[in-house]
C-alpha cells in the first residue's frame, strides 16, 4: 500500500514514527495532483515550492519536538474562499483572480499551528454558490469516480481533491451543505460543525449567520482530528462561541449502544432516490444491530426550509459581496465613464450569472417595502424550524438523512435550472439554518458506481453523538476510494503530463484577466513576511 | 401680501466619539495620520474580515443617553445599511435602525421666551466613513480610510425647534453635556461633531407638517444659522409662487450662501437594513446602566452651583468659567494649585476671553498649562511683577505656554523697589520739572501725580507704584 | 406566475446591487427572480404571528473588544491588491464634479 491509501491521522503516526518524512508525504501528493488535475480540476492554485518548503520546516519542527500532534506535516487543501496569506485566494471568481490575502484565515492558522503543510487552494462554485462546482470561474471538478459528473458543491474541489487522493484532507466550508453535500457526491466524510465552532474570520463571507468551516476527509478519525485542531474560540469573530468540551477524538469509540436514532418521515419520502434510501436504511440497519434505538417520526416545516434559506443567504450575500467594487482588491474594469459604471462593469464582468442571480434576489427581498414580507418572515420560519429540531432532539440524538436526493447528476445537468438545483439542498439546509453539526459518511454506491452518503445531524455542541455514530457505522466497512485515484497513482511518476496539473493553464487564464498578479504573490510573500 | 410662516427645525447631530480606537477594530482614532496608515482589513473592508464591537463606544452612547434623559433600550443591535461609496470600504454602513440604543429623551434650552424642551427621538451607535481627497486637476479621487470605522453616535431630535437661535441654543448644550461627559471635544470645525438641518416651513397656525428638506455639510454654527435663513427662505419663496417643495437632501455652499439638491438616479436611498448577522446583540443590565450613572462626572449646572458656594465666585463668573469644559478645567486646576480662585477667575475671565475672542477662539482653545497662571499668579501676589507687566506676561502665557518666572527674570521686568535708585530717578525728574514743584507748593495735588508718571514711565514701567507715590511726595515735600 | 417582475423592478434592483444585466441576462434575471418569488411566497402558508424572527440562533450577546490600539501602519500590504493605487492611497473615477 502506497501512502497515499493512508488516512491523515496514519500518515501522521508514520512521520512521527520516521517511517516517511514530511517531504516525501507531499511530494507525493505533488505527484498525484500533477496527475490528477488534467481530469479532475480539484486545485485553482498549487503551490508546489511554498509546500515543500514549508515541508522541511515542519520537519525540522518535528524532530526538535515542537510539533507532536496527529496531524503535524499531514498535507492539506484548503478551500479557495478561506484567506492564505500571499497566496492567490480567488473563490472559484473573476471578481478575485489577482487577490493576494494580506492575512491568514484563523481555521488554517490552527492547522498550520497543528504542523499542517497546505498543498493549495481548492475549486469550487464562484463564492460558495452552487452545489455542482460548476460555476466556477477556473473550470469545473470532475467527480473522480465518474468524470462525466460533477462531484458536488460548493466545496467540490476539496472533495474530489480527498477522494483522488491528492491531498490526506481538506478544509471545506458549508452555508446550506457545501461540505455534507458534495462529500456524500465524493464518498468522502465531511463534517459541518455546529455554527460557531470555527471561526469564521478570514473565510469569505457568502451568508454570514449560516456560514462554517468544517474538515473534509477520508474517515471520521481524520475528521474528529481536523475539527479538533480548528474548533477554537475566536475573539476576531463576534460569533465564535467558546465550547467547554472540543476533544472530539474522545468520540471515537465503536459503540452505540442505547444512542435514540430518529428517522424523519418526511425526508425518505417522495423526491428520494430510492437506491440512497436503501443505502442509508440499510446503514441504520447496522447501527441498529450494533445497539442503537432507532425510530421514526415527523420533523415537520421541511418544505419551508429552502424558501427560508434563499430569502436569508440572498440577502446576507447581496449584503456580503458589495465589497468587491474595483476600488480596493479584485477586478476592475477596463472601461467605464465614472465612478458608478466602473462599479457596474467591474460587478458585471466580474460576477458569474449565479452571483448575480443571487444578489439580484438579495437586494431585492430587502428593499423597501419587502422587508417584512421576505426577511423577516424568513427569520420567523427559522425560529419555527429551530424549534422542530429542538423538539426532535428532546427524543433523540441523532437524526439520520440523506445528504442529497440523488447520486451526482451529470456535468451540465443542473445549471439549466437554477430551483431544481435549489430544491438538490432541501435534506442539507435546515441544519445550517438552525445552526446544527452534520456529518456525512459514504454508505454505498448506485447503480453506476456513484457514492451515497448517510447525513447525520446532531443538537447543538452535540458532535460527539455524531463522531460515536459515524466512528461506530465506519467499523461494518473499509474506506475504498475511487479506482481513479489508484490508478493514477500506479502511473509512473516520469509520464509526461499536461502541463503542472493544469496551473499553467489556470495561470495563463487568469492571466488574461489583466494584470501580473504573479509579481504581486511573490512580492506579497518576500515583502510582508 | 406674504403670509406668515413657521419654520420646523430637527436636527441630525453626529458626534465622533472620544475612543482610542475604531469602532469595530483595534487601529487608532488619531486625527491626522499618513492617508490610509490607521488601517487594517476590518477598516478597509478586506474579504474574510470581521467586526468586533469596541466597549467603551457602548459606554459613551450610554452615558450621553442618560445625560440627555434618554430611555435605554436594553437589548439593542446593530443593522447594516447598503449603500455604494468608495468612502465606504464594504459598501454598507454598520448601523442601527430597529433598535437603537437610546430614544426619547430631551434637554432644555433656555430662549428668549423661557426654558423650552427640545426632544430627542433617538441616539445610535454607527460607523464613520473614510474621506475622499479630490485631485483638482485630474479626473480621480483618493480614497482615505482613516476615519473608515470611527465611531459615531448620532443624536435624532424631534422636530422642535422653531428658529437659529434655538439650533444653536440645543448644538451647545448638547456640546456641554458632552464634553462634560468626556464622551467627545465635539469641534464643529474639525468635524467630531457635525449637524444636519432637517427644516420644513407651514403657514403660521398650520397643525400639518410641511414637506421637509435635509440640509448636509454645516460646519460652524454660522454656517448653520445662515443655511436655515436661506433655506427658510428658498421653501416660503417656492410654496409663494405655488409649488411644492420636494423632500430630498442638499448641500449647503457656505461661501456662495446657497444650498444644492445632492440627487443622482444612481442615488436610489433604499438602504436595505437588516441586522448585521457578524455582530451580536449588545444586552444592557441594570447593573451596567447604574455603574454608567455613578460614574458620571460633575455636569455643568453642579460646577455653576459648586463655584458659588466653594470658592464664593459671583454666578456671573460661575456661568463664564462653565461655559467650556477647558476653561472650567482650567480654572480648577489653576485654582487648586494657587488657592486664589477670584484671582484666576479675573484672568481667564477678562484677559484669557479677550485674548480667545482677538484670535477668533472659543472657551476649547486655551492651551496653556494652569502651572504657568498659577505661577502668574504667585509673582503678582508676591509683588515681584506688578499689574501691567503681569497682563503682559499673561499674553506670553497664552500665546506660548512660558514659565512665567523665567520669562519675567530674563526680560528684567521685575519691580524696582530699591529706594536709593528710585530717590535718585526722582531727585533728577524734580530737578527738570521746577514749574511742578511750584505748583506742588501751590497746594495743586495734580502736580504730584505727574511727577509719579514721570518716574514711572522713567523706569518702564516696573517700579513699584506704592512706593513711588510715597517717595515723590517727601522729596516734593523736602524740595518745598 | 404569480409574481411578474417588471423591467422597471429589474432596472430599480441594478441601481441598488450595482449589476448592469445584458438584455438576455435581464429576461433571465426576471423569469428566474419571478420563479424564485412564487417558491419564496410557500413561506406566506405558515402562521408566524408571533414568532420572534430568530438573526442569530445562539443566546450570544456583549462581544467586545476593549479599546486598546493593536494595529500598526500596515498600509503598504493594504494597497498592494488595488487596482489603482498611489503610494498613500486607492485610486477612483472622480466624486465630485
Amino acid at each position: 500500500m502506497g501512502i497515499l491509501e493512508l488516512t491523515a491521522v496514519e500518515l501522521g503516526k508514520w512521520i512521527k514514527s520516521g517511517r516517511v518524512t514530511v517531504e516525501e508525504a507531499v511530494q507525493a501528493c505533488l505527484d498525484q495532483i500533477k496527475k490528477a488535475e488534467p481530469r479532475v480540476n480539484a486545485f485553482v492554485t498549487i503551490d508546489e515550492e511554498g509546500a515543500l518548503c514549508r515541508a522541511r520546516e515542519v520537519q525540522r519542527k518535528i524532530d526538535r519536538g515542537e510539533l507532536t500532534g496527529p496531524l503535524a506535516g499531514v498535507p492539506v487543501a484548503v478551500k479557495d474562499n478561506l484567506c492564505t496569506r500571499g497566496l492567490l485566494t480567488t473563490c472559484g471568481s473573476k471578481m478575485l483572480y489577482n487577490f493576494i490575502p494580506p492575512y491568514t484565515a484563523e481555521a488554517v492558522l490552527n492547522l498550520e499551528r497543528a504542523g499542517a503543510v497546505v498543498l493549495g487552494k481548492t475549486n469550487m462554485d464562484e463564492f460558495a454558490m452552487g452545489s455542482t462546482t460548476e460555476t466556477s470561474a477556473y473550470g469545473e471538478t470532475r467527480n473522480p469516480w465518474n468524470l462525466e459528473h460533477v462531484p458536488g458543491g460548493s466545496s467540490g474541489g476539496s472533495c474530489a481533491a480527498v477522494a483522488v487522493n491528492e491531498c490526506f484532507y481538506a478544509l471545506g466550508s458549508d452555508t446550506g451543505g457545501s461540505i455534507r453535500q458534495p462529500s456524500s457526491f465524493c464518498g468522502v466524510t465531511g463534517l459541518k460543525p455546529t455554527y460557531g465552532t470555527v471561526s469564521r474570520y478570514g473565510l469569505v463571507a457568502y451568508g454570514s449567520s449560516l456560514d462554517q468551516v468544517g474538515p473534509v476527509a477520508k474517515d471520521v478519525a481524520d475528521c474528529a482530528a481536523v475539527l479538533e485542531a480548528i474548533a477554537s474560540h475566536d475573539p476576531k469573530d463576534s460569533t465564535s462561541i467558546k465550547r467547554a468540551d472540543t476533544r472530539f477524538t474522545e468520540a471515537l469509540v465503536d459503540d452505540v449502544r442505547g444512542l435514540r436514532i430518529g428517522i424523519p418521515r418526511d425526508y425518505f419520502g417522495e423526491g428520494l432516490n430510492p437506491s440512497v434510501r436503501d443505502a442509508i436504511l440499510k446503514a441504520v440497519e447496522v447501527l441498529r444491530q450494533k445497539g442503537a434505538v432507532v425510530e421514526e417520526f415527523d420533523l415537520s416545516l421541511v418544505e419551508y426550509a429552502i424558501p427560508a434559506y434563499y430569502v436569508i443567504a440572498s440577502a446576507e450575500a447581496s449584503s456580503n459581496l458589495s465589497r468587491f467594487d474595483g476600488v480596493k482588491y479584485g477586478y476592475r474594469a477596463s472601461a467605464y465613464e465614472g465612478l458608478h459604471s466602473m462599479y457596474k462593469k467591474s460587478r458585471s464582468e466580474g460576477f458569474g450569472p449565479e452571483v448575480k442571480r443571487r444578489i439580484m434576489l438579495g437586494s431585492f427581498v430587502l428593499s423597501s417595502g419587502y422587508y417584512d414580507a421576505y426577511y423577516l418572515k424568513a427569520l420567523k420560519t427559522k425560529a419555527l424550524i429551530k424549534a422542530a429540531f429542538d423538539r426532535a432532539f428532546a427524543s433523540f440524538d441523532v437524526i439520520v438523512a440523506p445528504a442529497s436526493p440523488d447520486t451526482a447528476p451529470r456535468l451540465g445537468q443542473s445549471l439549466c435550472d437554477p430551483i431544481q438545483m435549489y430544491l438538490g439542498d432541501i435534506y442539507t439546509i435546515s441544519v445550517n439554518l438552525a445552526g446544527l453539526p452534520g456529518l456525512t459518511v459514504p454508505c454505498g454506491t448506485d447503480s453506476l458506481g456513484l457514492p451515497i452518503g448517510m447525513q447525520l445531524i446532531g443538537d447543538c455542541f452535540q458532535e460527539k453523538k455524531l463522531i460515536r455514530a459515524g466512528y461506530a457505522f465506519e467499523q461494518s466497512r473499509c474506506y475504498q476510494g475511487p479506482a481513479l485515484a489508484r490508478e493514477l497513482e500506479r502511473l509512473p511518476k516520469s509520464e509526461k503530463q499536461r502541463g503542472l496539473s493544469g496551473a499553467e493553464e489556470k495561470a495563463s487564464r487568469a492571466e488574461a484577466f489583466g494584470s501580473a498578479f504573479k509579481e504581486r504573490a511573490d512580492w506579497m510573500k518576500g515583502g510582508s513576511k | 401680501m406674504r403670509k406668515e410662516y413657521e419654520t420646523v427645525i430637527g436636527l441630525e447631530v453626529h458626534v465622533e466619539l472620544a475612543t482610542k480606537t475604531k469602532i469595530f477594530c483595534a487601529c487608532s482614532t488619531k486625527f491626522g495620520g499618513a492617508p490610509n496608515t490607521h488601517t487594517c482589513p476590518v477598516c478597509t473592508g478586506m474579504p474574510g474580515s470581521l467586526p468586533v464591537l469596541n466597549k467603551q463606544v457602548v459606554e459613551y452612547a450610554l452615558a450621553v443617553g442618560l445625560a440627555v434623559n434618554c430611555q435605554v433600550n436594553q437589548h439593542c443591535k446593530f443593522d447594516r445599511k447598503n449603500y455604494f461609496y468608495p468612502d465606504n470600504p464594504q459598501n454598507y454602513q454598520i448601523s442601527q435602525l430597529y433598535l437603537p440604543i437610546c430614544h426619547d429623551g430631551f434637554v432644555e434650552i433656555e430662549t428668549e421666551g423661557g426654558t423650552r424642551r427640545i426632544g430627542i427621538h433617538e441616539i445610535h451607535m454607527e460607523e464613520d466613513a473614510g474621506k475622499l481627497i479630490h485631485d483638482e486637476w485630474g479626473d480621480a479621487s483618493l480614497v482615505d480610510f482613516n476615519r473608515s470605522g470611527v465611531p459615531l453616535i448620532e443624536i435624532v431630535s424631534e422636530p422642535d425647534m422653531r428658529s437659529a437661535q434655538e439650533v444653536i441654543a440645543y448644538l451647545e448644550k448638547l456640546r456641554m453635556t458632552i464634553q462634560y461627559l468626556g464622551a467627545s471635544d465635539c469641534r464643529l470645525q474639525e468635524g467630531s461633531m457635525r449637524a444636519d438641518v432637517n427644516l420644513s416651513v407651514r403657514e403660521a397656525g398650520a397643525r400639518e407638517m410641511g414637506t421637509r428638506t435635509e440640509m448636509k455639510n454645516l460646519n460652524s454654527f454660522k454656517a448653520i444659522a445662515r443655511a436655515i435663513e436661506g433655506e427658510r427662505e428658498r421653501q416660503i419663496e417656492i410654496l409663494e409662487a405655488g409649488g411644492k417643495v420636494i423632500q430630498e437632501t442638499r448641500r449647503w455652499d457656505d461661501n456662495k450662501g446657497v444650498s444644492r439638491a445632492m440627487r443622482s438616479k444612481e442615488d436610489a436611498q433604499d438602504y436595505r437594513y437588516f441586522p448585521d448577522p457578524d455582530l451580536t446583540p449588545v444586552e444592557i443590565g441594570d447593573d451596567w446602566l447604574e455603574r454608567i450613572r455613578q460614574a458620571r462626572p460633575e455636569m455643568r449646572e453642579e460646577k455653576i452651583i459648586r463655584y458659588q458656594k466653594e470658592f464664593g465666585l459671583p454666578p456671573y463668573d460661575a456661568d463664564i468659567l462653565t461655559g467650556w469644559k477647558r476653561l472650567a478645567d482650567m480654572f480648577e486646576e489653576t485654582t487648586a494649585l494657587c488657592g486664589k480662585p477670584k484671582e484666576v477667575s479675573n484672568w481667564l475671565m477678562v484677559e484669557g476671553m479677550r485674548l480667545l475672542k482677538e484670535q477668533g477662539m472659543d472657551g476649547d482653545g486655551l492651551s496653556f498649562s494652569p502651572k504657568n497662571l498659577a505661577g502668574l499668579i504667585g509673582l503678582v501676589e508676591k509683588n515681584v511683577i506688578n499689574r501691567t507687566v503681569a497682563k503682559a506676561v499673561f499674553e506670553e502665557i497664552f500665546r506660548s505656554d512660558v514659565d512665567p518666572e523665567a520669562y519675567v527674570e530674563e526680560h528684567g521686568l521685575k519691580v524696582v523697589n530699591d529706594t536709593d535708585a528710585l530717590a535718585k530717578a526722582i531727585r533728577e525728574i524734580i530737578a527738570a520739572n521746577p514749574q511742578s514743584v511750584q505748583d506742588f507748593k501751590n497746594g495743586k495735588e495734580k502736580a504730584a501725580g505727574f511727577i509719579v508718571g514721570q518716574t514711572m514711565r522713567a523706569m518702564k514701567g516696573k517700579a513699584d507704584p506704592g512706593l513711588v507715590n510715597q517717595l515723590v511726595r517727601k522729596l516734593l515735600e523736602e524740595a518745598k | 406566475m404569480a409574481n411578474v417582475i417588471s423591467d422597471a423592478t429589474i432596472e430599480y434592483v441594478g441601481i441598488l446591487a450595482k449589476l448592469e444585466l445584458s438584455e438576455e441576462e435581464k429576461e433571465a434575471a426576471k423569469r428566474d427572480m419571478g420563479r424564485m418569488l412564487d417558491y419564496i411566497d410557500k413561506l406566506n402558508e405558515l402562521d408566524t404571528d408571533g414568532v420572534e424572527p430568530m438573526s442569530h440562533v445562539f443566546p450570544v450577546h456583549n462581544v467586545f473588544r476593549e479599546d486598546v490600539v493593536e494595529n500598526g501602519d500596515v498600509r503598504e500590504v493594504l494597497l498592494a491588491n488595488g487596482p489603482e493605487c498611489t503610494d498613500e492611497a486607492f485610486v477612483v473615477p472622480k466624486t465630485i464634479e
